[in-house]
């Protein structure tokens, strides 16, 4: 072998982001080999301040658009705005572990650095640039919510959501991953720039349309859309609630980050193919989501299947198109970050005679035991409604203003109905929280400073959504302008 | 023609055998009794094993042999190309290595590295 080699470009800058968060992670995995053995709440707190230096990164950064390795890892305002998002999301449910982890007896240093190596997948999988990275960042972010999901060892049911979410997880990255392999045979590149440049394109290639279906299977069991949502409640329900809000908000914002951007950049010569898919897509997970979650009396059940049916509106904002769409999608997922770890958090911080309380019925009368967080609850399931002035309604207003525009009104229509049906499900809970009379030992608030303070900041969030909605939608318009050149 | 005798050779071997194998199960006598049922027919009662029951700890092994493993395919290729590659390719090496050697301290101070 002859030939000089050639050296490449290591372009560190785009990778910031999640250089911080794996650093904090590695840094997390050295001091829990330190003592004090006993009390592992200081790791909770240097994985706050990696994920708080994260996002400081993250907003000075905001404007450029650093490319590095060949176009493999892109971070543009559209990364960066998913960035902040997911850091965020980390930040708030490390706050929520810190007391909820070790109250339920599975305190470990672990805890926290899985949390950051799974935050860097989703940091990644933002910012990738090409299928390979979207690929790998993927399976670093699932590998590490396998593992959470699993973390409370000596429960069955945390060990049964680990099992099938690692089964059904690595079938559907198998998924993904033979439409990666159709796309390059029919492009000859993995490059999300050079797919879209590539002839087969424009000639409409069979492999190119098998390559996308593959792709939407697997990207839609990660956002749980319905054909592929069996996991979801399952997951949800069994494994540790902070590790459920992360599962629910940080792995769907990053997934969605990384589909929206294969669709829109790579496929745009299929818009009409994925186009026609996502509204079927939409219209059934949405209306299947709601439906089941009619039928819960697990609170977290019920979540599950209204994140699903969440997604299901979201996919309205991709079928809609064009920046007004793909910003209320983005716009969409900040409320929906916000708005459902509050309601997670709420969950994690309420026990019932020393255990977790999940079912609707121990919430009976909260609102006399707790007003205060009774009355947080309710607002997070009011803006999961879509009621003014919260978060979730200016979303919704977003979301379907786009559809409409967009000329699907069928779609916006369906899509009210569904979020009529919603209303039932999340005021049931209200009329247990308000009108019912306390159940003696009913679910109770555990004083926890961190967590309460993660639901303050959710909750202001929630608030500061509704009712200033417009700087933040400007950004998310901002955001999704560089993909859509 | 002249590999026909192998295959004659061959076939004759494949018929013996399966006669072997199948004529006994035919015409042998079969009694079954409690002795020749058990693990051992040392003349014993089989109670457990003499150094007591032991952990092959399948996880740990696994992840000991993952990390030197994965370290020795990147290090092979890399040192046939070290003056090549130049201070680049040292440096490189060095992060890999360090962020493996994490990995190793880690598993180390976790008691991975004590066999019961």
């Amino acid at each position: 072998m002859t030939g000089e080699i050639v050296v490449p470009v290591v372009g560190l800058s785009a990778l910031l982001p999640a250089l911080v968060v794996v650093g904090a992670g590695g840094l997390v995995l050295l001091l829990d080999l330190l003592p004090p053995r006993a009390s592992k709440a200081h790791l909770g707190t240097v994985a706050l301040a990696g994920l708080v230096a994260a996002l400081l990164v993250t907003v000075s950064r905001w404007g450029t658009d650093d490319r590095a390795f060949r176009d493999m890892v892109l971070l543009d305002n559209y990364a960066l705005f998913f960035d902040v998002v997911i850091c965020y999301a980390a930040a708030l449910v490390v706050m929520l572990s810190m007391d909820y982890v070790g109250r339920e007896g599975g305190e470990s240093g672990e805890y926290y650095a899985l949390v950051l190596f799974s935050t860097t997948g989703m940091l990644l999988l933002a910012s990738a640039g090409d299928l390979i990275v979207v690929f790998l960042a993927l399976e670093l972010m699932s590998l590490s919510l396998y593992v959470l999901a699993g973390f409370f060892k000596t429960r069955l049911v945390s060990g049964e959501a680990s099992m099938k979410y690692f089964l059904l997880g690595a079938f559907a990255s198998s998924f993904l991953l033979y439409g990666i392999a159709m796309l390059y045979g029919a492009t000859g590149s993995t490059n999300l720039d050079r797919i879209a440049g590539s002839p087969a394109a424009r000639d409409g290639d069979p492999l190119y349309l098998v390559g996308l279906a593959l792709l939407l299977v697997g990207f839609g069991f990660k956002i749980s859309t319905v054909p592929f949502h069996m996991w979801a409640p399952d997951v949800y329900e069994g494994a540790p609630t902070s590790v459920t809000a992360l599962i629910a908000t940080g792995s769907k914002a990053a997934a969605f980050a990384a589909l929206i951007r294969v669709l829109v950049v790579a496929l745009r010569g299929l818009q009409p193919d994925w186009t026609a898919l996502l509204w079927s897509l939409a219209v059934v997970t949405m209306t299947l989501g709601n439906l089941a979650a009619l039928a819960q009396s697990n609170l977290k059940r019920m979540l599950a299947y209204s994140s699903i049916a969440h997604v299901g509106y979201m996919l309205v904002g991709l079928v809609a198109g064009g920046a007004s769409g793909a910003g209320a999608v983005l716009f969409y997922l900040l409320a929906y970050t916000f708005t459902t770890i509050g309601a997670f958090g709420v969950l994690a911080l309420c026990q019932r005679a020393g255990e977790e309380a999940v079912e609707v019925s121990e919430y009976a009368g909260l609102a006399r035991r707790n007003p205060v967080l009774a009355a947080t609850l309710a607002l997070f399931l009011l803006s999961l409604i879509g009621i003014p002035p919260l978060a979730g309604f200016v979303a919704k207003f977003y979301l379907f203003g786009a559809a409409v525009r967009g000329g699907h009104v069928w779609l916006a229509v369906i899509a009210v109905l569904n979020s009529a049906v919603a209303a039932y499900y999340y005021l049931r809970v209200l009329v247990y929280m308000y009108m019912r009379e306390p159940e003696a030992g009913g679910a109770g608030y555990v004083p926890s400073f961190a967590g309460g303070l993660a639901l303050a900041i959710a909750l202001i969030g929630v608030v500061a959504l509704g009712v200033m909605p417009a700087p933040f939608a400007d950004l998310a318009q901002g955001a999704v302008t560089p993909l859509l050149r | 023609m002249e590999h026909v005798t192998i295959l004659m050779a061959f076939a004759f071997a494949a018929v013996v055998a399966g006669a072997m194998l199948v004529v006994p199960s035919l015409i042998a006598p079969r009694r079954l009794t409690p002795v020749k049922a058990q693990p051992f027919e040392s003349g014993k009662d089989p109670i457990e094993i003499t150094q007591g029951r032991l952990a092959v700890k399948f996880s740990t092994v696994a992840i000991f042999f993952i990390l030197i493993d994965i370290e020795l395919l990147f290090i092979w290729p890399w040192a046939m190309l070290y003056r090549k590659l130049g201070w680049f390719g040292f440096a490189e090496m060095l992060v890999f290595l360090g962020i493996l050697m994490l990995g190793f301290l880690y598993i180390w101070q976790k008691g991975g590295l004590e066999w019961e």
